[in-house]
């Protein structure tokens, strides 16, 4: 009933070919995980050619992995997990209603962190790799042991890398989009779903990372004895 | 003189105001939402990839009336069968049927005002044509000569053509796919007229879904395949080159996890056509209809387990090779209960022989001889001996263009006048396909003989005594080719020309035929609340009222 009386008054965001707002949310929230769906299949034939040369070259792959420098990574994935906290506090702001500038604290936050993330990954890993030679095709300068399987891990620890902070870059610019669109009260609680599916994104990059980092930097075991 | 013309062909007013005069300019069609007109823009974009690649085919079937080659040097024919093979695969084959009669349709067969995402459908376009532009550059400017397939190294490493800009085409041209794939999905889930359950859909819906997962669960490999080809290429790093430790094999195993369902992209949408025109042109009730519905399910399952089959003599595990080998016999199950239920469904039908008819019951046929010859290629010893021949080439022309190619033109006969509002002249529509039947069967049927002869694929050389086959193939490549050529102009005199259609020329069922050709820009003036089940024809021997 209230979705009826909803439909008739067109509320903002209403798009002309649905029939009803729960119609559209339902619609829109089924094509984010759809397009979740082909991102995990997209970053799956990377994670699959990385656990086959992984199987190929083990040794290799220990011996580049203890090249990367674990403390940026370990705070990085700090960083993320309160990022996707910081997401699900302005969705949550939006849908109860605060008043929009606490939503738009939330998301600049959010944007604040994943801006920080891009900042450790470029200046002090990706930086760090520059100069020390060991970026494949760039810069390579690498003469120890296991050379081509350890070139081998680096490309792939810079395509899955770059790939992940492709998709942060992207999800910096949705979040700018939502705070313009947030600030101009385009967001209700009735209406929120381009913060909830914007959301799901978000989310999604960082459980990516969440399997970066143990893949990439911690395997073989980092320390002596163990 | 022309008051008369004026007289015999109403001007385009009497068809009122719909989708196609509601608006006019350049303007008004690039940045359409309407999904009719999007399916129309795919339609002008894939048209034109068709006769680039088709006139790629007949130059190379040109050359090859000669054993030693009449026209090019090798290197120039290598890039013709590339170009041939890339263009008609990702930048015709996979988008026809979805992305033109598709786009059309969707929304009409299930109630709906438009697609789900009506801005996203039309990036995809954009999207799509960016794609092109890099294919047409890349094959302007000297063209690629790796095969459609691109196998590293030949493709990362000793290749001097255009593969990094033809590979970009073809990552560009895949995230369309996926946008509508995407699309379509939602749309198909979402956006449902009242009453339109899931066992009321019309077939071709029940195919493009199947198709849809496809696209959105096997194009993102591709993608990341040729991403990391092109890096490999312009980095010079290893990424499957077996000198530092990479290995080409994983190249293969990605490409074909994305390119052997991307067969099945290609052929189910056919086959949701061919349910429609078999219906409609027997006036019966389609025989089985759950049974047809979860086969383009399962065929797009099983799809994705079948790769192997096109590595068995590429030094895959020989009990990899078993394993993908009865996966693949599987694939008959699905396909066959398709043939069998179509053609039950002609069993005491009251059958007209309309031109999209011959293009159906051509499909049947040559359909089943495509068919049945993938399962040689999946039995393990006989493959030994048939791989890499032109036995394989008649096998998957038979699908592709016998098939898929057969029902986009049916699919397109059929609902030219809902798209148009105008009728062609079916007498040169039935001639034309007939003349694509006997074109396509001289072209390939020959490529049977001379494959299992032993004439390998991709030679731009042959053993003189191979000539009276292949000079058999080139003719029957020239008939097809008129074939080819006769419907775009006739299609193209209909639009201004043709009679006026009606909202119903064919008296078929389903939703897209009970509004007005060409559709308003919404489709339905209300959106319709759907009572019957698809394909509600008369039963045979009930008597008509």
């Amino acid at each position: 009933m209230s979705e009826l009386a909803a439909h008739g008054a067109h509320p903002p965001g209403f798009a002309h070919q649905f029939e009803t707002v729960s119609q559209q949310r339902d619609a829109a929230t089924l094509g984010m995980w759809v397009f979740l769906v082909t991102e995990i299949l997209f970053f799956g034939g990377m994670f699959m050619s990385y656990t086959v040369y992984r199987a190929l070259h083990l040794q290799a792959f220990i011996t580049g992995s203890h090249l990367l420098e674990v403390q940026f990574g370990a705070t990085n994935t700090a960083v993320l997990i309160v990022s996707s906290l910081t997401m699900a506090m302005g969705i949550r702001s939006a849908q109860t209603g605060k008043s929009k500038n606490q939503t738009i604290l939330w998301l600049i936050l959010t944007m604040l962190l994943g801006a920080t993330f891009l900042f450790l990954k470029f200046r002090f890993e990706w930086y760090h790799d520059y100069v020390e030679g060991i970026v494949p095709g760039v810069s390579w300068h690498y003469h120890g042991s296991y050379a081509p399987g350890v070139q081998l891990f680096m490309c792939f620890y810079f395509f899955m890398t770059g790939l992940h902070a492709l998709h942060m870059v992207v999800g910096i610019g949705i979040l700018t989009v939502l705070i313009v669109l947030t600030a101009r009260n385009k967001f209700s609680p009735q209406y929120y779903a381009p913060l909830e599916i914007s959301g799901l994104y978000w989310h999604f990059v960082d459980i990516v990372w969440i399997f970066l980092f143990p893949l990439l930097y911690l395997i073989g075991g980092r320390y002596p004895g163990s | 003189m022309s008051t008369a013309i004026a007289d015999l062909h109403e001007t385009p007013a009497d068809l009122g105001v719909n989708y196609l005069n509601a608006s006019y300019g350049i303007r008004s069609w690039l940045l359409t939402k309407d999904h009719k007109r999007i399916g129309l823009l795919y339609l002008a974009t894939i048209t034109l990839m068709f006769f680039v690649g088709g006139t790629a085919a007949v130059l190379m079937r040109l050359h090859l009336i000669e054993p030693q080659g009449a026209l090019f040097e090798p290197e120039t024919y290598n890039k013709m069968f590339s170009t041939h093979g890339i263009i008609m695969v990702f930048f015709f084959l996979v988008h026809s049927i979805p992305a033109t009669l598709g786009n059309f349709l969707i929304p009409l067969m299930i109630g709906a005002r438009d697609v789900a995402f009506p801005k996203l459908n039309l990036m995809s376009w954009y999207i799509f044509i960016t794609g092109c532009a890099f294919a047409l550059y890349a094959t302007l400017s000297g063209g690629v000569d790796t095969g459609w397939t691109f196998y590293p190294p030949y493709s990362s490493s000793f290749s001097h053509t255009h593969v990094v800009a033809v590979a970009l085409g073809v990552f560009i041209a895949g995230f369309s796919s996926i946008l509508t794939g995407l699309n379509f999905i939602v749309t198909i889930h979402k956006m449902r007229a009242p009453g339109m359950t899931w066992f009321r859909l019309p077939l071709f819906i029940w195919a493009l879904y199947a198709t849809s997962l496809i696209f959105v669960l096997g194009t993102p490999v591709i993608a990341i395949t040729l991403f990391l080809l092109g890096l490999e290429r312009i980095l010079h790093v290893g990424i499957f080159d077996p000198a530092v430790g990479g290995d080409p094999l994983l190249f293969q195993h990605l490409f074909w996890f994305y390119s052997h369902p991307a067969v099945y992209i290609m052929i189910l949408p056919g086959m949701g056509v061919i349910s429609e025109l078999i219906t409609a042109f027997s006036r019966k009730k389609i025989f089985g209809y759950s049974f047809v519905a979860f086969s383009s399910l399962s065929i797009a399952v099983i799809s994705f387990v079948v790769w192997g089959h096109h590595m068995f003599v590429t030094g895959q595990s020989i009990y990899a090779g078993l394993v993908f080998s009865v996966l693949s016999f599987l694939v008959a199950i699905p396909s066959a209960i398709k043939v069998f239920n179509w053609t039950a469904t002609l069993y005491k039908g009251s059958i007209s022989y309309q031109a999209p008819m011959l293009y159906a019951l051509g499909f049947i046929g040559l359909f089943t001889i495509g068919g049945l010859t993938g399962l040689f290629l999946a039995s393990l010893a006989t493959d030994v001996h048939l791989n890499g021949t032109y036995f394989i080439v008649a096998h998957f022309h038979y699908i592709m263009v016998g098939g898929a190619v057969m029902a986009y033109l049916g699919g397109i006969h059929f609902w030219w006048p809902k798209i148009t509002g105008r009728l062609y002249p079916d007498y040169w529509a039935r001639v034309a396909a007939a003349l694509i039947f006997i074109g396509f069967n001289l072209t390939f049927f020959p490529q049977f003989v001379l494959g299992y002869l032993g004439m390998p694929r991709r030679y731009a050389v042959y053993p003189a005594e191979f000539q009276v086959l292949n000079v058999m193939s080139s003719a029957g490549a020239s008939i097809l080719g008129i074939g080819y050529v006769i419907p775009l102009i006739y299609l193209t005199w209909s639009m201004r020309y043709g009679p006026v259609a009606g909202p119903n020329p064919w008296r078929a069922k389903g939703l897209e035929w009970t509004i007005p050709s060409p559709p308003p820009t919404e489709n339905f003036e209300e959106i319709p609340i759907v009572t019957e089940e698809a394909y509600d024809y008369p039963s045979p021997g009930v008597a008509r009222v």
